[in-house]
């Protein structure tokens, strides 16, 4: 069985974000970079059905981006993935969801994958399109938001989540796509053994201009902090005396006794 | 203009967001057309025409299938827009339509701005202008976004949407939520623990300043799903929707999802050691602090 888990590196979210020379996105100096955190669980599923199936699969991971993403595909290498695929693209976050699917589904397209996993959405974009968009590409079934993945005899059951916890259970044939929500597993930690290995593990570098013929459907033509609504009190300093400050409000609004 | 907008049904009930789906197409200045999947004993109150097509042959959830049905609609009604909730169900079907189309999409819009379309972006740090590019432009709206204005009315023409084929993805039905061992709607005050605490064995830090304040434990999503707490705990669209008089939020960055489930709380507190965090955009009082010294220091205080 031949899988594929699709992954994006993004800046870790405490971040403090400036925006960029042509206003359209992060400036990528001083951020501090990871694995999306949808994929961390889109990956370890992959593994996981990997070690389930044994020899029988081979499990590529791909991601699409400047060099540094290149540590994002050792991670899960080192998590377990047999081969990484870098489609190098330096502009990557000019390239709007449909792009970017098209794409991986350009690379995907000969290579009769059976099963591909994503993650449901990235945390700095959050479009949600990329894992589905690429399946509507491959014509492949798909089912998005899963909290629960099992497979037996080439069908896929899966729980998706829904508003307020209620799960909808759903089966796929193959060859199939889904996209992975958080706490579908629990993600593992590359111990340095497998550290050490994965670096004999081969990584595939692509140029995007030979997989990708699509122009953008959107552009983004500005990005910017939200202006603050105010009306909140932003409280700084020693904490004992935020502690005194912070009573004397509760106190005010009668929230605490005394 | 026209507007095409997706209406949702789940178990058994057509959800109200399709109010907030008219009133974006309102803002938008764009004539709706309804299109749902669903029973005509739940159709909604507006004017012009609503497709339907019976649940009973389509289902709840049957994304392939769905799709045909609403790109049979667009075939005939040639809308500028298709208009979806960004819900499991919007999110999941929006793209299917937006690439057979090959029409540009724009998620989770939060707000009509001049030259395009605002977009949250970094859990909630940054916002984007995205535009579309394409004639036809596919949307999820944020839920809550664009709140119905006044009591919905009008009795739509129903048309009868039909068509033939199969899904791939079978649906084989709902699981509810487990049994609840706390309430967190009837609570008054409510402390809640967020990845920020850094580890279950500081949960207890949190749980005391929620017994010294007479309050319950909640929790955002990361730490239920680390299983330092469980799910009953958990504040947010997955979890529960609270409006306590108090709501503390320890270590919580203050995701959309999250916010949906605390933002109508009448006083909110947030311990954040980022001033930048987002739930400074919702808190009456910020506390730029490390939870891990000043939770202590504010429960020995209480007590
Ligand atoms: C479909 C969907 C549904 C979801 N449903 C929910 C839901 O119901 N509920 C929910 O909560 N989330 C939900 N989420 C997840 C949500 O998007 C966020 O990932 C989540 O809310 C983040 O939780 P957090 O704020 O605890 O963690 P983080 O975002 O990691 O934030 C941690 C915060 O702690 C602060 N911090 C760290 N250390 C300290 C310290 N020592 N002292 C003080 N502050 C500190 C940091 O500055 C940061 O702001 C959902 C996501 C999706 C896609």
């Amino acid at each position: 069985m031949r899988l594929l888990v699709c992954i994006k590196q993004v800046p870790d979210m405490e971040s403090r974000f400036k925006v960029n020379s042509s206003g359209d996105w992060y400036a990528d100096a001083d951020l501090a970079y990871r694995m999306n955190e949808y994929d961390e669980y889109a990956v370890e599923q992959a593994v996981l059905l990997r070690e389930q199936l044994g020899a029988a699969a081979d499990l590529t991971v791909l991601s699409m981006g400047p060099d540094r993403v290149v540590e994002a595909i050792k991670k899960a290498l080192a998590m377990g993935c047999d081969r990484g695929v870098h489609i190098q693209d330096p502009l990557v976050h000019q390239k709007d969801p449909w792009q970017v699917a098209s794409a991986i589904a350009s690379f995907a397209r000969d290579k009769k994958f059976d099963l591909i996993f994503t993650g449901m959405q990235s945390q700095d974009r959050g479009s949600a399109q990329v894992g589905v968009t690429v399946a509507e590409l491959l014509e492949f079934a798909c089912a998005t938001t899963l909290v629960n993945f099992s497979y037996a005899d080439g069908t896929i059951t899966g729980k998706r989540e829904l508003e307020g916890g209620v799960k909808g259970v759903v089966r796929l044939p193959l060859p199939a796509l889904v996209t992975c929500q958080l706490g579908l597993n629990v993600p593992r930690y590359p111990t340095l053994p497998n550290i050490m290995k994965a670096k004999k593990k081969e990584i595939t570098s692509l140029a995007v201009a030979d997989l990708l013929k699509e122009e953008a459907l959107a552009a983004t033509t500005s990005f910017y902090p939200p202006v603050k609504k105010g009306g909140g009190v932003v409280l700084e300093g020693d904490p004992a005396d935020l502690v005194v400050k912070l009573i004397d409000i509760l106190k005010d609004k009668n929230l605490v006794r005394r | 203009m026209k507007a095409l907008l997706v209406g949702e049904y789940r178990e058994g009930k057509l959800l109200d967001s399709i109010y907030e789906l008219l009133a974006f197409a309102g803002k938008l200045g764009a004539e709706p057309v309804v299109v749902l999947v669903g029973d005509a004993a739940n159709v909604p109150r507006c004017d012009g025409s609503v497709y339907l097509a019976d649940v009973a042959t389509y289902g709840e959830y049957n994304p392939d299938l769905h799709k045909q049905l609403l790109l049979a609609v667009i075939h005939k009604e040639k809308p500028d827009y298709i208009v979806f909730s960004h819900s499991s169900y919007g999110w999941d079907l929006a793209p299917r339509v937006a690439a057979r189309l090959k029409a540009a999409q724009v998620s989770e819009i939060m707000g009509l701005v001049e030259g395009g379309l605002e977009v949250g972006s970094c859990n909630g740090k940054m916002r984007r202008i995205v535009k579309p590019v394409t004639a036809t432009a596919v949307f999820t709206i944020q839920a809550g976004a664009f709140a119905a204005q006044g009591e919905p009315q009008g009795s739509p023409t129903v048309l009868t949407l039909e068509i033939a084929g199969a899904g791939k993805v079978q649906f084989q039905g709902y699981e509810p939520v487990e049994a609840k061992d706390v309430d967190l709607a009837k609570a008054d005050i409510i402390v809640s623990a967020g990845r920020g605490v850094g580890k279950k064995d500081n949960i207890p830090i949190i749980a005391a300043l929620a017994k010294a304040l007479g309050g319950e434990l909640g929790a955002s999503r990361p730490v239920v799903d680390a299983g330092w707490v469980n799910h009953s705990h958990q504040v947010g669209t997955t979890g529960q929707v609270v409006s306590p008089k108090l709501y503390m939020a320890c270590g919580i960055s203050g995701a959309i999802q999250h916010l949906a489930g605390m933002k109508k709380a009448d006083f909110i507190v947030a311990i954040n050691k980022d001033r930048d965090a987002p739930i400074g955009e919702v808190a009456d009082v910020l506390i730029v602090a490390d939870l891990l010294q000043f939770v202590p220091a504010l429960t020995a205080k209480l007590r």
